[in-house]
């Protein structure tokens, strides 16, 4: 019997049997999304309440649509607009937002482990759209539904992910789901991007610093985006990334039969050539479509169904201390 | 708990009969088989479908569009159980407007599945009519939903259970009443 989970934090503690619950029951809105009419009210009557600290345009319109279309109604909280202006903390505002009774909280933030700390301390379900360097589980699930739904498995799949691997809670969320699988996952990038405890993450993973190298069996391409916000230490010039890893037309030429995946939004003038982003072989908007019936899926099974008993005041107080 | 089973309403050869016959009804009832199509509900309604429409090519020689239908998201009491059910895929491979649908499915009883159905279908497009067909119709109706095509009334109290088990999902053909026994 699948064990069923109360909140999404990351990847890495779901077990395989989990994760592909959550594929399978992304199918039917795959197809409920190709539907004319595109509105359900299976979430009647449920609040789910979007935080998010970071700036966020295609996680948080994927959320909010996924939400719309169950019938759920979104309180939205953008960091820009909000008292964090004013220095409130994590816990002082999402404990306001919880306040107003949501049914669900997705949240986004700057810090690695923000999910979990905030899921520890409130007693509705929480969805991590993103914490820090850490994880982005969605994004893993909606890459693994795109790769399942062109290769057919994620078993034994060779998948090359390409660029700033240290910066990136994508690149970390998807290689603790391809290796519950056992896929083939090579690392390619700047040295400095593809620290060695990576390879740790699970089996079957190698680094690999020569692009033509990386790409030689590669049936599934991840392109990330160089994320220069995220960076402290002093970083590579464009030129440099472009001239050694930037993803084109050639180096793709020796894998014809390779997808090419990017979690968004793309640079097109440093790590993807226009030629590659909007060839056959980018499922770049595939991963987009996909990601709301993922989204719709887990809203649907976490914030779904009767609305649990509060635990006693006792239980509360020791929560959040 | 435990149940019991109390007696078999249909053999195998009985369900057989009664799905010609309703295949008959239906063809007859819409004036032939054109914009007929049968939308199967899930689970059991789904074979059915798909042998009622055997039925009809083999008697009118016509291959009547047949879809899978599932209602999970439409489902009444969502907000009521604890776990969500799993979502199965609804496969309707042809447009419903201006369709005249006939919704399969093997007992018919409170009508909440049947309305959940029907929203499904609205979903789908504006069909030109909806109408039911069930092997059986066991009353206890809790909104105002009858059914066309009824292959066999059966009075039943609540607490009994009609378990209509079929060879693609339950490896055995026969309908029977069971009871609920303390």
């Amino acid at each position: 019997m699948l064990q069923r989970f109360r909140h999404l934090l990351g990847i890495e503690p779901l077990s395989a049997e989990q994760i592909l619950f959550l594929l399978d029951q992304s199918k039917p809105f795959q197809e409920f999304n190709r539907h004319p009419l595109k509105k359900l009210a299976t979430l009647r009557g449920k609040t789910i309440a979007l935080a998010f600290f970071e700036p966020s345009t295609r996680t948080r319109i994927s959320f909010s649509t996924a939400a719309a279309r169950l019938g759920a109604d979104v309180m939205n909280l953008q960091a820009e607009a909000s008292s964090l202006r004013k220095g409130e903390s994590l816990l002082d505002t999402v404990r306001t937002l919880a306040a107003m009774k949501p049914d669900g909280l997705v949240i986004r933030h700057s810090s690695s482990g923000a999910a979990e700390f905030v899921a520890e301390r409130l007693e509705i379900p929480v969805i991590n759209a993103g914490d820090g360097t850490h994880e982005h589980p969605t994004q893993a699930l909606l890459d693994a539904l795109t790769i399942r739904d062109r290769k057919g498995r994620l078993e034994g799949c060779n998948v090359t992910i390409l660029g700033d691997i240290l910066h990136s809670r994508v690149a970390r969320s998807n290689i603790h789901l391809l290796a519950k699988f056992g896929a083939r996952i090579t690392l390619c990038g700047p040295a400095m991007w593809i620290p060695p405890e990576l390879e740790c993450l699970g089996p079957g993973i190698r680094r690999v610093p020569r692009i033509e190298e990386a790409l030689e069996d590669a049936d599934v391409i991840i392109a990330l985006r160089v994320q220069q916000e995220r960076m402290h230490e002093p970083s590579l010039a464009d030129d440099e990334y472009i001239r050694g890893y930037r993803l084109t037309p050639e180096r793709l030429r020796a894998r014809p039969g390779a997808i090419v995946l990017h979690p968004g939004p793309i640079l097109r003038s440093i790590e993807i050539d226009s030629a590659v982003a909007d060839s056959p072989q980018s499922c770049i908007l595939e991963q987009v479509t996909n990601g709301l019936a993922v989204r719709m899926a887990l809203l649907f099974h976490l914030v779904g169904g009767a609305t649990p008993e509060p635990r006693d005041a006792k239980d509360i107080s020791h929560a959040a201390d | 708990m435990h149940v019991e089973e109390k007696r078999q309403l249909l053999s195998a050869t009985e369900i057989d009969r009664t799905l010609q016959r309703l295949a008959h009804e239906i063809v007859e009832k819409s004036g032939g088989t054109a914009d007929l199509a049968l939308i199967g509900i899930r689970r059991r309604g789904v074979p059915l479908s798909q042998r009622l429409a055997q039925s009809i090519r083999g008697f009118a020689g016509v291959q009547v569009p047949v879809g899978t239908l599932d209602i999970t998201l439409y489902r009444d009491d969502l907000s009521t159980v604890a776990s969500q059910p799993v979502v199965q895929s609804t496969e309707i491979a042809f447009p419903v407007d201006g369709r005249d649908l006939v919704l399969v499915d093997d007992v018919l009883y409170t009508g909440r599945t049947v309305r959940a159905a029907m929203n499904g279908l609205f979903d789908l497009g504006r069909p030109r009519r909806i109408r039911l067909c069930v092997l059986i119709d066991r009353g206890h109706r809790e909104l105002p939903i009858e059914a066309s095509f009824v292959g066999r009334t059966v009075q039943t109290s609540d607490t009994e259970i009609i378990e209509v088990r079929l060879k693609e999902i339950d490896h055995e053909e026969r309908v029977v009443l069971v009871d609920r026994v303390p």
